[in-house]
């Protein structure tokens, strides 16, 4: 008789697309999860001339801390920011009151501009808008932006809610940018969901991941 | 008839090496899953406390050479007093812990308040530390309203070196007594090639009130 190995739908759980087997919390059966580790993936979005990418589930207080990382995010339109906002409940306004700072590194491909610039323009006093994350980049067909952004906490209901993110940027004028942007949220409803958009024109491509912090 | 076990190799997947075993990125198959680089070591959680200290060997503390780096995140972390530094220090103790470990660091910090001034980013001489053995400040001028706290983490370089001097990184947001948003980045190092066996995190006057702080390791392999 031949030999039969196990199969993946042979085993008494239900398969998750890249997730480790493990045992549950009472080591009497099995379950799916991430193993060894405190930076879980919850999603990954891929923009395809999108308008918006929005997060709108996975944010509660199973994580106190939640980062998003930007992977190669360029716009269909040339010299854009790109920004982010957050909302509660299942509310779609993104409008949410914002206190923030704003600096950057800058140096062009032509040796000018070196220095650093706290920008005025960028930051939010109790702000409604969206929060720029990456400013001017370009959309030559090698212009792109990467970066990371932490928020802490999100569902409390007793705290403002703090992030902070750095973002690399190649400029529409080519040349470099390196940001840094923090503030909070000036409000003590959770935050449910978050929606990143360029100002002008759509994301032409790019990645946006989701993880939790454990 | 007795059951036979499943072995090791009795699954339909190649076995790799301290890997685990998972679905693949269909769900449609097993593969191999690598585990991740970062491991939650310890959570302390603070409740109207003086200190909350890292200790080595202590209540399942790991500080040692078994991560090459170490990082602690803490989450509203909210001061009993108002307007007050968050802050910490390092022992090289092995008992009895004393934190007062020579530093040499720099502080800079991007500030706004809520009513559109005090827009900056400059360095901030009261924040850095020339070989001294007192406290390192991370976030300063703390507020403690009911909402105000304070965010951040700290980034800890291979504290079990016998030979070079230890590193730290920090970043954090702070909701300032003033009503303001403050991000402050703090670097520098421990200046001693002995072993960081403990780390504690205190405010400059009175209690840590409430929030957590998070030790993680990093693996190197």
């Amino acid at each position: 008789m031949a030999l039969s190995k196990v199969d993946y739908n042979s085993l008494n759980v239900t398969a998750a697309a890249s997730k480790a087997l493990k045992w549950n919390s009472s080591a009497n059966g099995f379950e799916t999860g991430d193993v060894g580790g405190s930076l879980v993936l919850l999603e990954t979005q891929t923009a395809d001339d999108s308008a918006t990418l929005d997060f709108t589930s996975n944010i509660d207080s199973t994580y106190d801390e939640y980062v998003f990382k930007f992977i190669n995010i360029h716009p269909a339109t040339d010299n854009t920011n790109f920004s982010f906002q957050a909302d509660t409940g299942t509310n779609t306004s993104y409008g949410q009151t914002i206190t923030s700072t704003f600096f950057n590194n800058s140096h062009t491909e032509a040796g000018g501009g070196g220095g650093i610039a706290n920008e005025t323009g960028q930051d939010q006093a109790q702000g409604t808008a969206f929060q720029r994350i990456i400013v001017d980049v370009g959309n030559d067909n090698d212009q792109n932006s990467c970066g990371y952004l932490h928020i802490f906490s999100p569902s409390s209901s007793v705290f403002v809610k703090h992030f902070y993110a750095e973002t690399i940027i190649m400029n529409y004028n080519d040349g470099q940018y390196n940001s840094f942007i923090a503030g909070y949220f000036n409000t003590t409803t959770a935050l449910t969901r978050f929606r990143f958009k360029m100002e002008s024109g759509n994301i032409g491509a790019g990645v946006v991941k989701m993880y939790g912090v454990s | 008839m007795a059951l036979t076990k499943f072995n090791y190799n009795s699954f339909d997947v190649t076995p790799v090496a301290s890997k685990a075993m998972g679905f693949n990125s269909d769900a449609d198959g097993l593969t191999s899953i690598s585990p991740t680089s970062m491991v939650l070591i310890k959570t302390l959680t603070a409740s109207s406390d003086s200190s909350l200290s890292f200790v080595n060997g202590s209540s399942d503390v790991v500080l040692d050479s078994t991560y090459p780096i170490y990082l602690f995140k803490w989450i509203n972390i909210h001061p009993g007093n108002d307007s007050v530094h968050f802050s910490f220090n390092g022992s090289d103790d092995t008992s009895s812990h004393s934190y007062n470990i020579t530093k040499t660091s720099t502080h800079f910090e991007a500030l706004l308040y809520e009513g559109d001034t005090g827009a900056a980013v400059q360095y901030n001489t009261a924040g850095d530390l020339a070989q001294s053995t007192g406290v390192q400040s991370l976030g300063r001028g703390v507020g403690n309203d009911n909402d105000q706290a304070t965010s951040g983490e700290l980034w800890l370089f291979s504290p079990s070196s016998t030979t070079y001097v230890k590193h730290f990184m920090h970043r954090d947001n702070v909701a300032h007594d003033g009503n303001g948003s403050f991000s402050n980045r703090i670097s520098g190092y421990f200046n001693t090639t002995a072993a960081i066996t403990a780390i504690q995190f205190t405010f400059s006057a009175g209690n840590i009130d409430a929030g957590k702080i998070k030790l993680y390791g990093i693996k190197d392999s």
